[in-house]
């Protein structure tokens, strides 16, 4: 790769990772004035590796996430406006108001959901990598899942699944220290989410989800592996949730320890920021994007809250194919 | 036209519809092997990648035809009995059912999830299960739950054709009973469409799945009776024919409602209830359900068997309801 393409995809990293945090930052604060009804479960701290993660990816490649949703379709390139219309509940959204802040899927881009049972993308990760190989396409699936689920029956359905079928399949722990309120280590048997690789006989590979190139690397050789036909590898993600499980909740439930400042202190884009300046990518170039990013989500806000709201006809389709009649008690109500 | 059983129907089904669309696929538990016959000689025809045995692994293999139907498949999985979908509610209730609405309609769900009503012959309280209507409360599923081998085929392959997923309940009672099928290809049955199985006038009997065949028989029993008794068959549950049953409740002005599952939350409580919201001005008589009564089946066949709708219960109901007495015991 020529170095200016090298740095383009670096500074196409650090605008993925900015464009979450700032997105993160401005959806937290909107929720807390009451714009956005439900629970919002923000991406902060994390954005390495996710934006790692997806830059390894091909767009066609698929991806399954989890709750914690926003970061991953930004990190795949999603647009913004459809997303910050969704967490307001704006038919413009991109479930069309019936999905929000757990959901933000956008299948364009090769989503094929945020689902918000904890662990349930592992098999339909496995399923996807399955319907890739089946029709003959040389493209892999993707399983975003956290330290928490890393005990669910799914993801190791899932893994063991894509492991017996040598399916093209990556499996990404997003271990962020905290399933809710409980640390990991209190969660999760033994020392790494990664070790439980072993037991299915693939590659299980721990590492620094604050550097997002770290995080690319260890992903691409994944997806390598997997576009080769040589079967899933699991990557566990070293990782950190700045917010509560939750925003706006009254109170924090994340028992901060000793390491909490330290994690702080290695925010990763803070770090890639020092990374790229050091390479000689000028500091007002980032500027720059830091800007243009601001004008981004400003616009995604503005479009989602002139957006209107689903009309009432929206919560009766797409239970099936053929949109359901309402019921003339419930309409005369509604 | 041949006359096949139940099982050559789901056999034929799934072998034209795999000739017919490339994209559709079949796995499931030893399912290569062919347990029941439903898939004879498929890996031979069709290969090792189109008939898939998977580990078992319900959630896994259910969720994963989730994942392949998604990206432009149209798995059919054959979940084996119906009992072993529990472990799967996970996938099925949180994946497939919801994927489609909760994305607002940017996930595509072509499947098909088989599975067998395995009860009445002493495989115990985990094995005998009739769940279907437990997903009936669930929407984004449609459910089929066929009485003999016409409909068994004409709806299964109407099941891979259609875009939604749907569940196929297989009554095992009706596993070796063979009637006439069309050999055309392209023979299917609407989903959403029941049949009225045998006309009549005094009483309507809804049966689900395999008590149709039971009303049938309670019905020549109570023609001798002079109780003219008309037997409708839903054939599916989701969506529900509910023009048919009300109709024919409107003519007879009576109805019991004949369902193999648990009484509460039943197939029958639901079919009941929409009478009585929607016909209750044509009703002579109260709606009564004939089902199995809330305990578990047991082992034992001596216990076991009387705990299903049986055609003396079909009978008594229907006498009571027209109010008839009860044919006295004959002297010995």
């Amino acid at each position: 790769m020529s170095a200016s393409r090298d740095n383009d995809r670096r500074i196409e990293k650090y605008r993925r990772m900015q464009r979450i945090r700032q997105f993160e930052t401005r959806a937290e604060t909107i929720h807390a004035a009451g714009e956005i009804p439900g629970a919002l479960h923000t991406y902060a701290g994390m954005e390495a590796s996710g934006v790692g993660a997806c830059m390894a990816l091909r767009d066609d490649d698929y991806m399954v996430g989890t709750h914690r949703s926003h970061g991953h379709p930004i990190a795949k390139g999603a647009k913004l406006r459809p997303l910050m219309a969704e967490l307001l509940g704006k038919v413009t959204g991109i479930c069309k108001g019936k999905g929000g802040s757990m959901h933000l899927s956008d299948f364009s881009m090769g989503s094929l959901g945020e689902t918000s049972i904890v662990g349930s993308g592992g098999p339909v990760t496995a399923g996807a990598a399955l319907g890739a190989k089946l029709q003959g396409l040389d493209r892999v699936a993707l399983c975003f899942f956290g330290d928490g689920a890393s005990s669910e029956g799914a993801i190791h359905e899932g893994m063991n699944l894509a492991a017996v079928w040598k399916l093209p399949a990556i499996f990404v722990c997003e271990n962020n220290r905290f399933g809710m309120s409980t640390p990991t280590a209190a969660g999760v048997a033994g020392a790494h989410v990664a070790d439980r690789a072993h037991g299915y006989g693939i590659p299980g590979v721990i590492v620094d989800g604050q550097d997002v190139d770290a995080v690319e690397a260890a992903v691409r050789e994944a997806v390598d592996r997997a576009r080769a036909g040589k079967g899933p590898t699991l990557i566990e993600t070293k990782t950190y949730r700045y917010a509560d499980h939750a925003v706006n909740m009254g109170r924090d439930l994340t028992p901060r320890g000793p390491e909490h400042d330290e994690w702080l202190a290695r925010d990763p884009i803070v770090l890639y920021r020092a990374r790229l300046v050091e390479d000689g990518i000028s500091g007002s170039d980032l500027d720059a994007i830091d800007v243009q990013v601001a004008e981004e989500v400003a616009d995604a806000l503005n479009f989602a809250r002139e957006s209107a709201y689903p009309a009432f006809e929206e919560a009766f389709d797409h239970v099936f194919v053929d949109r359901l009649p309402i019921p003339d008690d419930v309409r005369a109500h509604a | 036209m041949a006359k096949i059983t139940y099982l050559e129907a789901i056999y034929q089904a799934q072998a034209e519809e795999m000739d017919r669309d490339s994209k559709v696929f079949i796995m499931g538990e030893d399912i290569r092997c062919n347990v029941f016959g439903t898939t004879t000689g498929f890996v031979e025809r069709f290969g090792e990648e189109r008939v898939r045995d998977t580990p078992i692994s319900e959630n896994g293999f259910i969720g994963a035809a989730g994942g392949a139907a998604m990206v432009g498949m149209r798995p059919i999985v054959d979940a084996t009995i119906s009992s072993f979908l529990f472990p799967a509610m996970d996938q099925i209730c949180s994946i497939i059912a919801k994927s489609r609405y909760i994305y607002g309609g940017q996930a595509q769900l072509p499947l098909v999830i088989r599975s067998c009503l395995f009860y009445g012959n002493s495989n115990a309280a985990q094995h005998s299960d009739r769940p279907y209507s437990m997903f009936m409360n669930m929407p984004g599923l449609k459910i089929i739950a066929p009485s003999n081998a016409h409909d068994m085929k004409g709806l299964l392959k109407a099941a891979i054709r259609d875009d939604d997923p749907v569940m196929s309940f297989e009554d095992s009672t009706c596993w070796m009973v063979k009637s006439e099928v069309p050999d055309d290809l392209d023979f299917v049955i609407p989903l959403g469409k029941g049949e009225v199985k045998r006309e009549g006038t005094d009483v309507t009997v809804v049966a689900i799945a395999g008590a149709v065949n039971i009303a049938l028989k309670a019905a020549e029993k109570l023609k001798a009776e002079g109780i003219s008794v008309e037997v409708v068959d839903p054939r599916t549950l989701v969506p529900l024919d509910r023009d048919i049953i009300l109709r024919s409740v409107r003519k007879t002005g009576r109805a019991i409602c004949v369902d193999p599952a648990h009484k509460t939350c039943s197939a029958a409580s639901e079919i009941a209830a929409t009478i009585a919201e929607e016909a209750f001005e044509a009703l002579r008589a109260p709606v009564v359900r004939v089902t199995t009564p809330d305990t578990h089946l047991p082992f034992s066949p001596h216990i076991e068997k009387p705990l299903y709708p049986s055609v003396e219960r079909i009978m008594d109901a229907a006498r009571r309801l027209v109010g008839a007495p009860a044919p006295q015991p004959q002297p010995a």
